[in-house]
Parts: structure tokens; sequence; C-alpha cells
């Protein structure tokens, strides 16, 4: 991409509002697998609800507008997609929503319409 | 209302539901110039379903969605790319249309919004932007791409604050 032309306006920001940036290892690579505690032993895994989404973190998207959009795709109060967007922020990634594969590739392709970094994976 | 109330503001809700955008005339042309950019390395570097974007920054535009299995992955990009690139190309179309505006209506702050923050993805990811505000010094050659991407985080900051004054939507399917 060629260089943009600069804002000539006298109205001058020098740097955006927050950003999610938290100090997480290895924020750009592929998500891991992580160990659950094994203590679950009578946990029957239903057939249809096994999928999990999942939000990274990442240093472009703002706090406001990952907690906007937390909100607006999945009715979430402000409350609860601050809390999320904190997880993202703090932990590198929070699980946003659950369900179906088919729910779980819907909420993905949402997430990802909005510039979100999401995936899925199954719990 | 108070004499400073919306002072300095970049976009400003109404009374009437739509959102005052303030912007002025260079600043629309910042928009001018990054969104026909965006539109042509979208269309030039997409790539297809099966391959992904063939271009770099547009990586965080077409994410993996299941970054560990490759057959998953390449299944759910068949089925999801064509789609994501129709709406990112009528999101820019949107936006160039309504350039010059100066009120939005709610549908159209949404598509202002994802559009604004596209466009943070690939200058971000252009300028491999890190987790802490490192300032670019005006003689580095990416100094005015870091004021463009530094900018938009302004507008986009200003957008989500109106966008959020507003009444609630009807549904919760488009921003």
């Amino acid at each position: 991409m060629a260089a943009p032309v600069l804002p000539r306006s006298t109205r001058t920001h020098p740097v955006p509002g927050p950003r999610l940036s938290a100090p997480v290892e290895t924020p750009l690579e592929a998500p891991v697998e992580v160990e659950e505690p094994t203590d679950d032993t009578n946990v029957d895994v239903e057939k249809d609800e096994p999928w999990i989404v999942l939000v990274w973190n990442d240093p472009i998207n703002l706090m406001s507008y990952v907690t906007f959009v937390l909100q607006k795709l999945f009715g979430y109060s402000l409350e609860k997609a601050t809390e999320l967007m904190l997880d993202v922020h703090q932990k590198g990634r929070a699980v946003v929503s659950t369900g179906s594969k088919e729910k779980a590739e819907l909420d993905v392709f949402r997430l990802h319409e909005h510039g979100l970094w999401a995936t899925m994976q199954q719990d | 209302m108070g004499f400073f109330d919306g002072f300095g503001r970049l976009a400003q809700v109404s009374p009437d539901g739509t959102v005052e955008l303030r912007l002025g005339a260079a600043e629309r042309e910042l928009l001018a110039n990054l969104v026909p950019q965006l539109r042509a390395l979208l269309v030039d570097e997409a790539g297809d379903a099966e391959s992904g974007p063939t271009d770099p920054m547009l990586t965080r535009l077409f994410p993996s969605a299941h970054p560990d299995d490759p057959e998953e992955d390449g299944a759910y990009r068949s089925l999801v790319h064509d789609d994501l690139l129709a709406a990112r190309l009528s999101n820019l179309d949107v936006v160039e249309q309504t350039l010059q505006s100066s009120t939005l209506d709610p549908g159209q702050v949404g598509i202002w919004m994802r559009t604004v923050n596209e466009l943070r993805l690939v200058l971000g990811t252009k300028l491999d932007v890190s987790e802490d505000d490192e300032l670019v010094a005006v003689d580095d050659d990416r100094a005015p791409i870091y004021a463009a991407y530094a900018w938009l985080g302004v507008l986009l900051e200003e957008l989500v604050r109106a966008a959020s004054a507003l009444p609630p939507a009807p549904t919760t399917h488009d921003l």
C-alpha cells in the first residue's frame, strides 16, 4: 500500500485510545491446547454442544471496539462484554460462545466479519 | 446542551438518532485515499477459498478458524471466504458513498466502524505493531503510515463512543 495522504487538520490526536495490549507470550501464534483438570469424571460431553469459540488478544484491535462487538453480536451486557474483553486483554483469550459446530462456525464468521481474531475448537 | 458538549468530537449522536460526522476535508481526503487502496488489495490479493489471502497484510482479515486442523480450516474457508470478501467490498462502497456526508444513520455507523477497523488491521499488520506503544520518529519512513494508523484509532474510538450512545437497534445482527 502506498503511503497515505496525511490529514493537515489542526485537530491532531497524538495517540489512539487504549488498546488490547496485554503482555501475552505468543499472541500471534496458533492457539495451544490447554489441559483441563481431569477430576470431572462424571461429565458427559453432549454431542450437540462440544464447540467453544475463542477470541484472541492482538495488539491492533481497540478495547472499546472489542467490547462493543461482543455486546452487539451476542447480546451481552456492557459488564459481561467488558469482562470478556479484559480476559482477552489480560489472559490472552476468552471463550465468547459455545454450542454446536454450526453455531460456532457462524459465530466465528460474524467475529471475523467484524475483524476480531476468533477460532473454534472442541472443548 | 452546554457550550462545550461535543466539543472536539469527530462523531456525535444527534437527537434524531443519527450520528453527526465532524470530519475536516483533509481527514475525509485521508479516507478517500485509503479506501480504494484497501479495495484494490482485497480484489487483487484476497486469494480464493483454498489458498486464503496471498498478501500477508490481509492475514487478519481472513483469519484461520481452525489453526491446528488444516482440513477443517480449509472447509471453513471455502464456506466463508466469498461472503467475507463480498461483505468487505460492499462496506467499502458504503463508506465511499458517504465520505462527504455530514450525518450517518446507525447502519452506516456500523459499516464505518468495521471498515475503519479493517484499515487499522491492514496498516497495523504492515507496521508490525507490537504490544506496547512504540513512537515512530518523524523522519522514520513509516511515520506517515503510523500517523494514519493512530488517527484511524481515534476515529474508531469516536465512532464506538457514538454508536454506544445510540438507542438499541431492533436486531443484533448488524452493528
